[in-house]
């Protein structure tokens, strides 16, 4: 599978050049860092299949919760680098080991991102509030038990606690309080995550959700979810009292059916490569 | 890190209330050129802590931004938006701390990479 969508890539990137992703041969790595897999490829799909959408939202500041191998960072900042030069790349890992290896992956590439060793956005969160554009998590969403979650070296890096939830819950307030009011966050989430109950938090909050992308391994069921602000919702959550918790009518309808198509368009173009 | 990353980090240790700005110690600060973008200038500078950017700029050894904090038809004058161009952007500390104001506490800075991580006791 990871070899397939490896080489789908290498095959769009030679018919264009603007559809560059990072390359495996100039990713660095450390037996402590998470390498580039079947997650990191179907967010960085997710990317290039939103590519005009964000080539239009002309973001200042972009950042990725997470880095882990800069796989991720350094496709994104490849893909906007000829239309939005000024863009500004922020990156964050609580892997010390991870930044370093994310640093060397960007210069690799001859891309820059700003790299700070922290915990989600802890130290940016007062002052980058409201002020990031485009916001890209492959978050730890392995459900495991919750005492190996926040763990030293790579364990960081999948360990999600309870429903593979504990990190992802820690990091969607803290998303919200730095996405700008035009701010997009594009989520890793796997099945047993949930999506939809995210969904439906993150639409209290006046968000609205899509799918980019679904993709089923032999291991896993991923969903990668876009979020951005929505200004109806937005005014719907400051008004409803949430009396009950379940979908809205249509919610769960319309992410189903995105699903469905997403399967058939996605299957269909692996086909035809 | 650039001035800019500078200028959105705070101390994060627990109880502190005044973490910003941190304060920098250089042991190597290098520069490095990027493109020049008035629209992002432009954009960013209603965001940007002007006292915190001056102070950081002079302490890694460039003297040319103005003391007081320039009114936004500054942004017209193409002289001094190259200015905050290089203090914002070009300006990179390498090697060094940054310090909370609060406690002292020093957060290491190696290969240009801030290290916030706090110890179990701050958190």
């Amino acid at each position: 599978m990871r070899e397939m969508i490896h080489f789908s890539f290498s095959f769009l990137g030679s018919n264009n050049m603007s559809l560059r992703t990072a390359q495996i041969r100039l990713v660095s790595s450390h037996p402590e860092v998470y390498e580039p897999c079947d997650d990191s490829f179907a967010l960085v799909d997710a990317l290039l299949a939103d590519r005009i959408n964000l080539l239009e939202h002309r973001p200042m500041l972009c950042m990725e919760v997470g880095c882990g191998s800069g796989y991720v960072i350094t496709s994104l900042a490849l893909m906007l680098e000829q239309e939005v030069p000024w863009a500004h790349y922020i990156a964050t890992d609580i892997n010390p080991r991870a930044v370093e290896v994310t640093r060397k992956t960007l210069e690799a590439h001859g891309v820059c991102a700003e790299l700070i060793n922290t915990d989600i956005a802890s130290g940016l969160e007062k002052r980058l509030a409201g002020l990031v554009d485009v916001m890209v998590v492959n978050p730890p969403y392995v459900p495991t038990p919750e005492d190996e979650v926040g763990r030293e070296g790579i364990a960081s890096a999948w360990a999600g606690g309870e429903n593979g939830r504990s990190v992802i819950d820690k990091i969607l307030p803290i998303a919200d309080k730095l996405l700008s009011k035009t701010g997009w966050l594009y989520l890793v989430t796997l099945t047993t995550n949930d999506p939809s109950q995210i969904c439906l938090q993150m639409r209290e909050k006046g968000y609205a959700a899509r799918i980019v992308v679904q993709r089923s391994t032999e291991e896993e069921n991923l969903h990668i979810i876009k979020f951005w602000r929505d200004f109806d919702i937005q005014m719907e959550a400051k008004e409803t009292v949430p009396v009950n918790k379940t979908a809205p009518v249509g919610v769960m309808d319309t992410l189903l059916s995105q699903v469905h198509r997403l399967s058939l368009w996605i299957s269909g173009n692996n086909s035809s490569n | 890190m650039r001035l800019l990353t500078h200028n959105m980090l705070s101390s994060n240790i627990k109880g502190v209330t005044n973490g910003f700005p941190l304060r920098i110690e250089v042991e190597k600060a290098i520069e490095k050129q990027v493109d020049f973008n008035p629209d992002f200038l432009k954009n960013m500078f209603p965001k940007i802590d002007w006292k915190a950017l001056l102070d950081a700029s002079r302490t890694m050894g460039y003297a040319e931004l103005p003391d007081e904090t320039p009114d936004s038809s500054m942004l017209d004058s193409d002289e001094f938006l190259r200015k905050f161009h290089h203090a914002l952007l070009e300006l990179h500390l390498e090697e060094g701390a940054l310090v909370c104001p609060e406690t002292g506490r020093k957060f290491p800075v190696n290969k240009g990479i801030p290290n916030m991580l706090l110890h179990e006791d701050e958190v």
